[in-house]
């Protein structure tokens, strides 16, 4: 008796153990991947870094129109994947949960989130830069990240919606409200922070994005801020991608620096989902 | 399929009305940087890919360095916008015949495909020798008994015909190691690759195909220093910066005319064309009708001028003075057309022939 209680005990610690490790593990590595470059970069980055224009001199050579470009490009994909995502997100929950359509419709994004980003890179090129004739432009890149965020967002959104109880729907309908009434009015302002935070999640994996820029041709160098969503532009990740790639050892470092100033900017914005999150809740209840 | 009119109708609306938001927007993030971007408030440039004021680039990586550089000079002249962009020579060229850009980086000289594709849409071009780049050829440091090579043994290595049979050192040359030979090289779409492929085994784009290919240099650099049986063919610029790391082998081409015996690969030698036959130009191709824009003209004007300082500063081989006044010369006349006349690299011409109409 006493040996099995102890080897039961044993196992229960093993599997503890096991399960520490799995969390440990992957945070050493992230450690070691965010302490590497923030080691190498971090001295780079000065005010000259971030509002200076790119140069052949390593040292001179600054962020600000990929910065902007980067900022701009995902304030237009959040502005282009909300809406839509919300739409297909209370359709899908509210309207038509029962149908059949629906539910190929829902195995479909479930899929499209796991389409890797390259191809949706190809898509934009295809309808955006060629078939709608935006060319290689702001509007064509954000378009592109939208599709690539969609389904992230539309699936966030409908675990929002039904995180509001049913019951909430019967007390509107109760009350003689229609249908849009009751979404509009209060199931759509409870699960909004839970869209929100979704969206913003989502919207901050499309500014680290390098495949869908490449193919769709985002610039390597201009000398100019971008100044409508028809404008030229180039991001961060193909500022950094082009700074890997050269023969010297200080423009690694300013890849570094750019990686640094990326990462910071996704904390920024999951922070703020935070907060908003947060601050909406507080409203609700 | 009747929606993508009226999307193709709404949509440019749609964006012009967000425009005046950008506006506002602007002021406030460009604040920082003092008399930024002199003619971004028009907010017209609209027409997207040939921007009727702008100066559009692309084109290869390897140009890319250069023609970055000369951008940064000429803006501080000329109010123009500039957008440079990297998708490789071929890719640059598919761009530049549909009259999607104005002038367009090469790592080669424009092939047939290519000339007849400017020529069914009509683009007219002036090719431009812009700096001189060499391939070096390394090994691991610690490879002391490959002292030199020659071509005819650097291309029993990479022609097709040693995939899966030129596997070991001492197979290459009697009395080497007997040991694996690992070979590394640039990636088979970039200009480098096919410039060596030319060069070594004689027909373009054309190798074995079990190597380790990469189109960032830097990786290559890092595959051969930690291999002690690599071989690898890259930029000069990269061997340059990590001379600590590898080992250049000098190459002999059996010539004797053009530098006896191996020549080491060095600024000297790939300016003066001993480094044979690994030393190459790199261009760039202007398209002769928005050579009548004046921001053009004058960009392009601007990089034959300092081509040879710049080229020098980010690392490539500056071209001769004589070579540098007959482009200069070349450009001011337009001439049309290429000097390789689509039949690939002249590897061992000389430049200074070729542009003054000699070499053909």
């Amino acid at each position: 008796m006493l040996t099995s209680t102890r080897r039961r005990l044993l196992r229960e610690r093993l599997f503890v153990g096991l399960c520490a490790s799995a969390v440990v593990i992957p945070l050493l590595v992230l450690a070691l991947l965010v302490g590497h470059v923030a080691l190498a970069g971090l001295g780079r980055i000065d005010w000259a870094f971030l509002s200076g224009y790119p140069s052949r001199r390593a040292a001179t050579a600054g962020i600000l129109p990929a910065m902007v470009g980067s900022l701009y490009m995902i304030a237009i994909t959040a502005a282009l994947a909300l809406p839509v995502g919300v739409g297909a997100a209370i359709f899908l929950e509210e309207y038509g949960a029962r149908s059949r359509l629906a539910a190929i419709i829902e195995v479909n994004i479930a899929n499209l989130a796991g389409v890797p980003s390259i191809i949706y890179g190809m898509l934009g090129l295809g309808v955006f830069v060629r078939l709608m004739g935006f060319g290689r432009t702001l509007i064509a890149g954000a378009a592109t990240m939208a599709l690539l965020v969609l389904p992230v967002v539309i699936v966030s959104s409908r675990e929002a919606l039904r995180t509001v109880p049913y019951a909430m729907r019967e007390a509107c309908f109760g009350l003689g409200a229609t249908k849009w009434q009751a979404i509009r009015q209060v199931v759509l302002p409870m699960a909004a922070p839970g869209i929100l935070t979704g969206t913003i999640l989502a919207v901050a994996r499309a500014i680290g994005e390098t495949a869908p820029l490449v193919v769709i041709g985002a610039l390597a160098y201009v000398t100019f801020l971008p100044t409508s969503p028809t404008s030229q532009f180039t991001a961060l990740p193909m500022q950094i991608l082009n700074w890997v790639s050269r023969p010297q050892e200080a423009f690694v470092v300013n890849a570094a620096a750019g990686i640094v100033v990326l990462l910071i900017t996704m904390l920024v914005l999951n922070l703020a989902a935070i907060l908003l999150r947060n601050r909406l809740q507080k409203r609700v209840y | 399929m009747v929606t993508i009119p009226l999307v193709r109708t709404l949509l440019p609306s749609l964006v012009r009305a967000a425009a005046p938001l950008f506006a506002l927007a602007v002021p406030f993030s460009s604040g920082a940087c003092k008399g930024s971007d002199p003619n971004g408030a028009s907010g017209t440039n609209a027409a997207p890919a040939s921007g009727a004021q702008g100066i559009v680039i692309d084109g290869s990586s390897t140009v890319f360095p250069i023609t970055e550089a000369v951008a940064e000079e000429f803006k501080a002249t000329n109010p123009a916008r500039v957008t440079i962009g990297v998708s490789g020579t071929g890719g640059g060229f598919k761009k530049f015949c549909s009259k999607e850009t104005a002038i367009s980086g090469a790592s080669r000289p424009i092939k047939q495909a290519e000339i007849d594709a400017c020529a069914k849409s009509g683009v007219e071009y002036v090719e431009l020798p812009v700096a001189f780049d060499g391939i070096a050829v390394v090994v691991h440091p610690s490879n002391t008994a490959v002292e030199h090579l020659t071509t005819a043994e650097l291309k029993s290595m990479w022609e097709p015909a040693a995939q899966k049979k030129i596997l070991k050192w001492n197979q290459v040359r009697e009395g080497w190691a007997d040991k694996e030979l690992h070979l590394f090289g640039a990636g088979v779409d970039s200009g480098t690759y096919d410039y060596f492929t030319e060069a070594v085994v004689g027909k373009e784009h054309s190798s074995r195909g079990d190597f380790t290919s990469s189109e960032d240099d830097n990786v290559l650099v890092k595959g051969v220093s930690g291999d002690t049986g690599a071989l690898a063919f890259f930029g000069f610029a990269y061997y340059a910066e990590n001379k600590a790391k590898l080992k250049a082998v000098p190459v002999d081409d059996g010539k004797d005319d053009n530098g006896k015996g191996a020549i080491l690969p060095s600024p000297e030698t790939i300016a003066d064309g001993s480094y044979a036959p690994l030393s190459r130009p790199i261009f760039l191709y202007v398209n002769k009708a928005e050579l009548e824009r004046a921001p053009v003209a004058a960009f392009a004007k601007f990089y034959v001028e300092n081509a040879r300082k710049l080229a020098a500063e980010v690392g490539y081989i500056a071209l001769p003075e004589n070579v540098s006044a007959l482009t200069k010369q070349r450009l001011a006349d337009k001439k049309a057309g290429s000097m390789y006349g689509g039949k690939g690299s002249k590897v061992g011409a000389s430049l200074a022939d070729l542009l003054s109409g000699k070499g053909s």
